[in-house]
């Protein structure tokens, strides 16, 4: 029992109504069609017992006004009992993902800054502490506690520091322990990444070896 | 309205009931009224420290529980008519008091006494929460040792979160030796690590150790270099610019030291 038109679908289930509503074309014609369905089509469905209704906008993103202007439409019909209506969840997910989250400060001993997404930490990380991210990790400053990048997963997350001297390294699943000759390395910015699943530690300006799809600067 | 200045350090043994009992004797020798409270129940030591053991009639919990009034708990120092010590019980222990009990008698002996000092106990369970209820400001004691550091650093932290936001730090029993030849912690890496203001560095002194068993505070002996020491850090409590004690320091520490004060 799929009823098709142009804008607006209405697909039966076991305990209602479900309007599937286009999320590409203009709102004003989706109003329209929707207008148009509940006067002009399906007498026999739309009138009669109740019935419930769900309402899927698709990945439309719609204000309160305009969702207040869908329900008024079905509301028209006595019979309609609007039981939910599924927007888009704002997705953060993805914002937060390419996205860099600036915080400062110093994370001490038995502190732990845990943040999702990327994350450029302008302070340090003291013995004790603790940062974990979802995705990269840029500290301007002193890492000498335990950084974990890619916590949930991302084997392609890196950690930077400013200050390389950390008590543990992770990122992903990999757990790495500095070897004793990281102390006497150079004093220049260094990041860390895994390397076929093995922990690398390189300069930060060979950082787009493993990470081609940074926006690079190539000079004028 | 007096201040009340707590002194801690997370780790045990790196002399916070010593350097409460010197600071406040110091202060007291600068004619300041000074009270110093002992906050660690069942291991009292500030009153051997102090040597007012044998004085003691009443105590903090005694206190707390109404069993006395503050006044009488007190007791009043041996040498200074303007400095007296409240002690903690030994009986009890740190769940017999409360943070609140704690912060009201605080409130009550900073309206009589112009510094308040308050010596912590190890550790940063119960009885920590009891001793900075009170405070307004805090010292954190630390030597130049790796485990010393990383509990400053924990105490620091959790000091930075509660109400007390710019503690100082000492840096207790340093071995110019041991420093210079790189077998001690230097206290340039110590400040790298901790980032806080440096209120006094106090070098190891035998005398504080025959001081103590005598109930005797070092800050009286003035041969002591660990007393010059101590009465530096009151006089910079009290608002002076003290150049850091020479230790044939490096001259790093030093210079960092006067940026603090806005000399350098």
């Amino acid at each position: 029992m799929t009823v098709k038109s142009n804008h607006v679908t209405i697909k039966g289930i076991k305990d209602g109504l479900v309007f599937l509503l286009d999320d590409r074309c203009e709102f004003t014609s989706l109003l329209d069609d929707l207008r148009y369905k509940l006067e002009y089509s399906h007498q026999n469905i739309l009138t009669g017992p109740i019935i419930h209704i769900d309402v899927k906008l698709g990945t439309r993103m719609v204000t309160e006004e305009q969702k207040e202007m869908i329900l008024d439409i079905l509301k028209q019909r006595g019979n309609l009992l609007v039981r939910s209506v599924e927007s888009p969840v704002l997705e953060e997910e993805k914002d937060v993902e390419g996205a860099l989250m600036t915080m400062s400060g110093i994370v001490r001993s038995g502190q732990v800054l845990h943040h999702k997404g990327n994350l450029l930490f302008l302070g340090d990380v003291n013995p004790g502490g603790t940062i974990t991210c979802t995705g990269d990790i840029l500290i301007l400053g002193s890492l000498r506690g335990m950084a974990h990048a890619g916590v949930e997963g991302n084997v392609d997350a890196i950690i930077a520091a400013s200050y390389l001297s950390p008590t543990q390294l992770r990122i992903a699943e990999t757990i790495s322990r500095p070897p004793d000759e990281w102390e006497n390395r150079e004093t220049s910015m260094e990041f860390a990444s895994l390397r076929d699943g093995k922990m690398q530690i390189d300069k930060i300006t060979n950082i787009t070896r493993v990470r081609p799809d940074l926006n690079v600067f190539k000079g004028v | 309205m007096g201040e009340a200045i707590v002194v801690t350090s997370g780790k045990g043994g790196v002399g916070k009931t010593t350097t409460s009992a010197n600071i406040g004797t110091a202060l007291a020798l600068q004619g300041k009224k000074v009270c110093l409270v002992d906050t660690d129940i069942g291991l009292r030591n500030l009153d051997v420290v102090m040597g007012l053991e044998n004085r003691i009639v009443y105590d903090l919990i005694d206190v707390a529980e109404g069993r006395c009034r503050l006044n009488q708990a007190l007791v009043k120092d041996k040498r200074f008519d303007e400095l007296y010590m409240l002690p903690a019980a030994q009986t009890k222990d740190k769940n017999a008091i409360s943070p609140e009990q704690v912060k009201d008698i605080i409130l009550e002996l900073k309206k009589e006494y112009e510094y308040v000092i308050i010596d912590c106990p190890a550790g940063i369970e119960q009885g920590f929460k009891n001793a900075i209820a009170g405070a307004d400001q805090a010292i954190v004691v630390t030597t130049p040792e790796h485990a010393a550091v990383r509990d400053a650093d924990r105490v620091i932290g959790l000091l930075e979160s509660s109400h007390i936001t710019s503690p100082k730090l000492v840096v207790n029993r340093i071995r110019v030796n041991m420093m210079k030849s790189g077998d001690m912690l230097d206290i340039e890496s110590i400040l790298q690590v901790l980032n806080i203001d440096l209120i006094g560095i106090v070098p190891d002194d035998e005398l504080v150790i025959k001081a103590a068993n005598t109930g005797e505070p070092t800050v009286m002996n003035p041969d002591s270099k660990a007393a010059i020491a101590y009465r530096n850090i009151a006089r910079r409590i009290l608002g002076d610019t003290v150049p850091l004690m020479l230790l044939d320091q490096k001259q790093g520490a030093f210079k960092r030291f006067k940026k603090f004060f806005g000399m350098g």
